[in-house]
């Protein structure tokens, strides 16, 4: 065994791989993280929210010291057309319990944090350095290959994201499909925290999660996103691939009619324009999910495909964070055995199967396929509740109409059976 | 069919902090002659709307303003891409926010 080795290798600077360094090292290993970035965050992109309860088991009280933005208790969901707007607005301070609290998160500030208390603990640090392969030798990982460097270790980690390159090369999975993945694209509007507490209603360091269906994507898969940060917003729209080829406007051009709507505009106006970014999310879910487990080597994160978009809520960073969890728990067991081989690896399947991040995974499976085979969710429902809001709110002098009758138009104009069909499938999905 | 684009997606990336590469591109465009079909695809699909169609009609795409998501590589890396990878370290797009 030769010296230089490490205990662990983990490749990618995000919040699965900065969150499993962290944990190997405070547990005593050796080990070096690798991110191609100039600093860990500087590739990475979320709407975002962080859902507090994994990270909070790791890191208890973590919102107290990390550079998150706003504590997220007002939550709104919307169904959009290209005149209208129907929002259903929740707030409770029980959205807010340390535990259950959530948090919107600017990657780029809020990784380096994550970074920072990996270095403390005693993780190796390699920023700017691009892994181009993997040692493999006898089917069995045993380190990473950067160029013209080969850095040897017992199990190497594959944080890498979503577009995991690695894992392809490996052929622990094949290229991403089409119906798998979404592509996001936001920008970062710079206004004060006064404004932002104004125009949002929120309390000072409190703020606002607000999701649209409808015309953000064009009436195709996907929808809308705002987070109100400490002193900007977060815009953004998410597509799914497979539907997005088949709109009629690019992808820039939703984000730019989503901003110029007339419920958004108002709330941006005077904002300055700091970041345009774009990003894949893994959405297939339980489905997509590839081989995680080799001899020497552990996928977590996007790369694994944790992540599930359920429409009204985006999880993917405490997934990372908890598979990240169950693999520095599964590494910790085989460092004690010195047996990094597939078949004692498997400990991290178990681990994970015991976890929120499969239990979760397996309840929303069915999910993404029922919003697929389900369009009438972005082109159908949004113009029926707009409709039915106009009759009731827009006075035009004109003889009124019994309010069940007028309903009823809309309801039978979608079809009747079709809505209590997918009312159905939706919430058994769920 | 048309596809509705008036935005101006280079001025936004103007914003944004890139380390380019010169001369060293990380996605090459096939040499011989490209599907349109496919190439319309990535004229929808890419946030950096860096796929575009020059006077006569032809492809024109500038690795330059990419914000490495993948999509055109889950899209199109088997049809009208010659290569795609990340960036060598340090180079690419850099998010100060994210
Ligand atoms: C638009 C959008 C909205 C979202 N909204 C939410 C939300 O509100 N809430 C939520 O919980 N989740 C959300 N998600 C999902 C969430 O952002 C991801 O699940 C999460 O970022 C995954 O973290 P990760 O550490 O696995 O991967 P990443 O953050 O992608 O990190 C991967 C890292 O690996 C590095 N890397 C890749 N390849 C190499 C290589 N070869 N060598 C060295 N380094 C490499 C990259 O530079 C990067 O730093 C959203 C995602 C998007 C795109
Ligand atoms: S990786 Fe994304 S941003 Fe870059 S060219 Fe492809 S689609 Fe455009």
């Amino acid at each position: 065994m030769s010296d230089d080795r490490f205990d662990a290798i983990i490749v990618g600077g995000g919040i699965a791989g900065t969150v499993t360094a962290y944990l190997l090292a405070k547990e005593g290993l050796e080990v070096m993280l690798v991110e191609r970035g100039n600093y860990a965050g500087s590739k990475n992109v979320t709407g975002g929210r962080i859902y507090s309860h994994s990270l909070e088991k790791i890191m208890p009280g973590f919102a107290q010291e990390a550079p998150v933005e706003r504590k997220i208790t007002r939550e709104k969901i919307s169904l959009m057309t290209e005149e209208s707007n129907v929002t259903v607005e929740f707030s409770s301070t029980r959205l807010g319990e340390q535990g259950s609290d959530s948090y919107s998160v600017l990657r780029g500030v809020f990784d380096q944090w994550l970074a920072s208390k990996a270095e403390d603990a005693g993780v190796q640090m390699v920023t700017g350095i691009r892994v181009d392969d993997l040692i493999v030798r006898e089917g069995k990982v045993c380190g990473v290959i950067a160029g013209e460097d080969e850095l040897e270790a017992n199990v190497t980690i594959l944080a890498d994201g979503v577009n995991s390159l690695l894992a392809q090369k490996l052929g622990y999975r094949g290229e991403l499909a089409p119906h798998q993945v979404a592509v996001g694209v936001k920008e970062i509007i710079e206004l004060s925290a006064e404004v932002i507490d104004n125009r949002f209603n929120c309390r000072e360091g409190e703020g606002t999660s607000w999701l649209f269906a409808g015309i953000p994507s064009a009436g195709k898969v996907g929808g809308g996103f705002l987070y109100t940060n400490k002193t900007s917003i977060s815009l953004g729209v998410v597509s799914t691939l497979s539907e997005l080829i088949k709109a009629n406007k690019t992808l820039p051009q939703m984000l730019e009619d989503f901003k110029s709507h007339p419920s958004i505009e108002p709330l941006l106006k005077g904002g300055k324009m700091m970041e345009y970014s774009g990003h894949l999310v893994p959405e297939g879910g339980f489905h997509m999910v590839p081989k995680i487990i080799g001899d020497g080597v552990l996928v977590v994160g996007d790369a694994a495909g944790f992540c599930i978009n359920l429409g009204y809520a985006v999880r993917g960073m405490d997934f990372a964070v908890g598979s990240a969890e169950c693999a520095a728990k599964a590494v910790l067991k085989a460092n004690k055995a010195q047996d990094f081989s597939a078949g004692f690896l498997q400990c991290y399947q178990s681990f994970l199967d015991e976890s929120f991040v499969m239990k979760d995974l397996k309840h929303y499976r069915n999910f993404p396929h029922f919003l697929e085979e389900t369009p009438r969710i972005f082109n159908g429902y949004p113009g029926m509740a707009a409709d039915i809001m106009t009759d009731l709110f827009v006075v035009t002098g004109n003889p009124p109409q019994p309010m069940m009758k007028m309903m009823m138009k809309h309801v039978k104009n979608m079809g009747m059976l079709n809505i209590a069909k997918d009312g159905w499938k939706g919430v058994r999905s769920l | 069919m048309t596809i509705v684009n008036t935005v101006n997606v280079d001025q936004k990336l103007g914003i944004d902090k890139f380390h380019v590469d010169e001369g060293n591109a990380h996605i090459v465009l096939k040499k011989d002659k490209i599907d349109m079909q496919e190439y319309q695809k990535l004229m929808i699909a890419c946030p950096a709307g860096l796929y575009k169609i020059d006077e006569n009609g032809n492809p024109q795409f500038d690795y330059a303003g990419c914000l490495e998501c993948g999509t055109c590589r889950v899209l199109c890396g088997k049809t009208i891409l010659e290569k795609w990878e990340f960036p060598q370290g340090t180079m690419g797009i850099e998010f100060r926010f994210g």
